[in-house]
């Protein structure tokens, strides 16, 4: 059964979920979905976020992705990146990435593939994941779920940390360390399992239980039947439109699939 | 009075082999690519380079300059991983060392106030530790005890940034709206080296209204080059965005096995008049429109 808005559009409502209550802080999302739900999140329910133009100033009004046209954002603070370090360090942000790879414990590689002496590939580096994972709430987003992303073991590179006690050496904080959700193509995780286990929230329509445990690599723990996913309102659905004017949405999955199309099971 | 004035050649003469250089600009952003080229035109080698990275750490170690690589990270923005710096990688022919995006300036600034190290949790329970072996750690001495990465200066022989304006005396300033982190290169380097898009007699006398834009007092500059398009092919806001055709070959180049020669022999050139030329001459590069985000 399919719906008349896309998997794009409902991913990108679950992903504004992320910064509901977070208070007044700076809402990264970085790709296009964390991007517009980050929009979403302070157009609808959490108006105190923060929000950069992508570039060097906050804006109150989210900018719209993509070619502007007549549109000239109007700034209302600035953001450039030395800026971003001091709100990661102090805490003031949530962003929302989408790692090369995650693993059980919430470990996340931007860095390398095969691991790092002798790269099989070589991807970005660390970019601010060790900073960002101690410092402040996190967020990820996986656009083809998959035990490619979600692999057995640990992650090639650690670059953000997580929730391994082997890793922490005695004395380390952990204050900080605050893994909040994974929005896939498939459903919606967070950390709220035992021990921080990652845990199914919640299924898109359309996908089983079953689906999500045979495309990721670690056990995942979940209750039965997990609710289905929340389906965008038509106000969210104007909104998203509104500052994705250009459709790069339909870019982000593969054949840009409606909602509640079955999934192909990955291989 | 003080006369800074360099040309990009005398600067890389300033250089000596193994060296620690410290580059400024972000990824595609900005860099001070007329100094890079005048490096990769020379004989100098073996470099130590720590950079936010673009083309500037791709084209080095293409060119067979660098020893060892410090970066946080080493992309062309919309091409995400910078091509020749992936070669490389994954050749095996330079010696890495990746960081946080902030504790490379968090090494930059221990240089700068002249400690051995600065303390912070980031890094910890990472594969930063694994990375850097030569990390150490610290323990609090007040009652928190709490454990920290001592992360140690990054000190440098030489900065190379680039500017809009700079003036004889080694004022400068740059108009982007991000500064990044060429202060802190600056003051973590033993001397730092502006190129420059103009150059101007005396900042004060033309354009002392734009003083807010001065990314680091003249202190701290030991010369200044001109260099029109001296970023090119990266970004210079609001004055010209990073020339994507361009960064698209030389991408492409990366997958070949003599693509470096004919990088070389293409577009590199004797000197920098020669090399806008064949990279579509001054209104061409005029025209390359600032990137959307």
């Amino acid at each position: 059964m399919g719906a008349d808005y896309s998997l794009a559009e409902l991913l990108i409502v679950a992903a504004s979920e992320a910064w509901r209550d977070n208070g007044e802080l700076l809402a990264s999302g970085i790709g296009v979905v964390p991007r517009l739900g980050a929009s979403l999140a302070k157009l609808t329910h959490s108006p105190e976020l923060m929000l950069t133009d992508a570039e060097a100033f906050l804006v109150e009004e989210p900018v719209p992705i993509g070619a502007r046209g007549e549109y000239r954002p109007q700034f209302s603070g600035y953001m450039p990146f030395a800026r971003v370090f001091d709100c990661v360090w102090g805490g003031r942000r949530h962003v929302m990435i989408s790692p090369l790879q995650i693993d059980r414990f919430g470990q996340t590689n931007l860095s390398a593939i095969g691991g790092f002496a002798r790269p099989k590939v070589q991807m970005l580096g660390m970019r601010g994941l060790p900073g960002n994972s101690i410092s402040h709430p996190n967020s990820m987003f996986v656009p083809a779920h998959s035990p490619r992303v979600f692999v057995a073991g640990e992650v090639d590179v650690v670059g953000g940390v997580g929730y391994n006690p082997k890793r922490w050496p005695p004395g380390a904080s952990t204050a900080h360390l605050d893994l909040r959700y994974i929005i896939t193509d498939l459903c919606v995780m967070d950390f709220g399992g035992r021990d921080h286990a990652i845990r199914v929230r919640s299924l898109h329509p359309g996908v089983t239980l079953a689906q999500v445990r045979a495309a990721t690599g670690f056990a995942l723990e979940a209750e039965e039947t997990p609710p289905s996913t929340v389906a965008p309102t038509p106000e969210q659905l104007a909104i998203i439109r509104r500052l994705d004017p250009h459709e790069l949405r339909a870019g982000v999955l593969k054949g840009n699939p409606p909602a509640g199309d079955a999934r192909a099971a990955p291989s | 009075m003080l006369d800074k004035t360099l040309t990009a050649t005398a600067v890389v003469a300033a250089l000596a082999d193994g060296m620690t250089v410290g580059i400024g600009g972000w990824g595609a952003r900005r860099k001070p690519m007329a100094l890079v080229r005048a490096i990769l035109r020379s004989a100098l080698k073996d470099l130590t380079v720590v950079s936010y990275g673009g083309p500037d750490v791709g084209m080095l170690c293409a060119a067979g300059k660098v020893k060892k690589l410090i970066y946080g990270f080493v992309s062309l923005d919309v091409i995400p991983v910078e091509p020749w710096f992936r070669r490389a990688r994954e050749a095996g022919t330079v010696e890495a060392r990746e960081l946080d995006e902030g504790l490379l300036q968090w090494g930059l600034r221990a240089a700068a106030m002249r400690l051995p190290f600065l303390p912070t949790p980031v890094g910890l329970a990472s594969d930063v530790m694994s990375m850097n072996p030569e990390f150490r750690t610290v323990r609090s001495p007040y009652p928190d005890d709490t454990l920290l990465l001592a992360m140690p200066a990054l000190r440098l022989d030489a900065a190379l940034i680039h500017v809009d304006r700079a003036d004889r005396l080694g004022n400068v300033q740059t108009l982007g709206p991000d500064p990044y982190f060429d202060e802190q290169f600056a003051r973590a380097a033993e001397r730092t080296f502006a190129s420059c898009e103009e150059l101007c007699e005396r900042l004060d006398h033309t354009h002392g209204n734009d003083a807010r834009m001065n990314l680091v007092e003249r202190s701290y500059i030991s010369g200044v080059v001109p260099a029109s398009y001296g970023a090119h092919p990266t970004s210079n806001p609001p004055a010209y965005g990073w020339d994507l055709e361009h960064l698209k070959a030389y991408t492409a180049l990366a997958a070949a096995a003599s693509g470096w020669e004919q990088y070389t022999r293409s577009f590199l050139a004797e000197d920098e008049a020669q090399y806008l030329e064949r990279v579509g001459g001054a209104t061409r590069l005029a025209g390359l429109p600032l990137p959307v985000f």
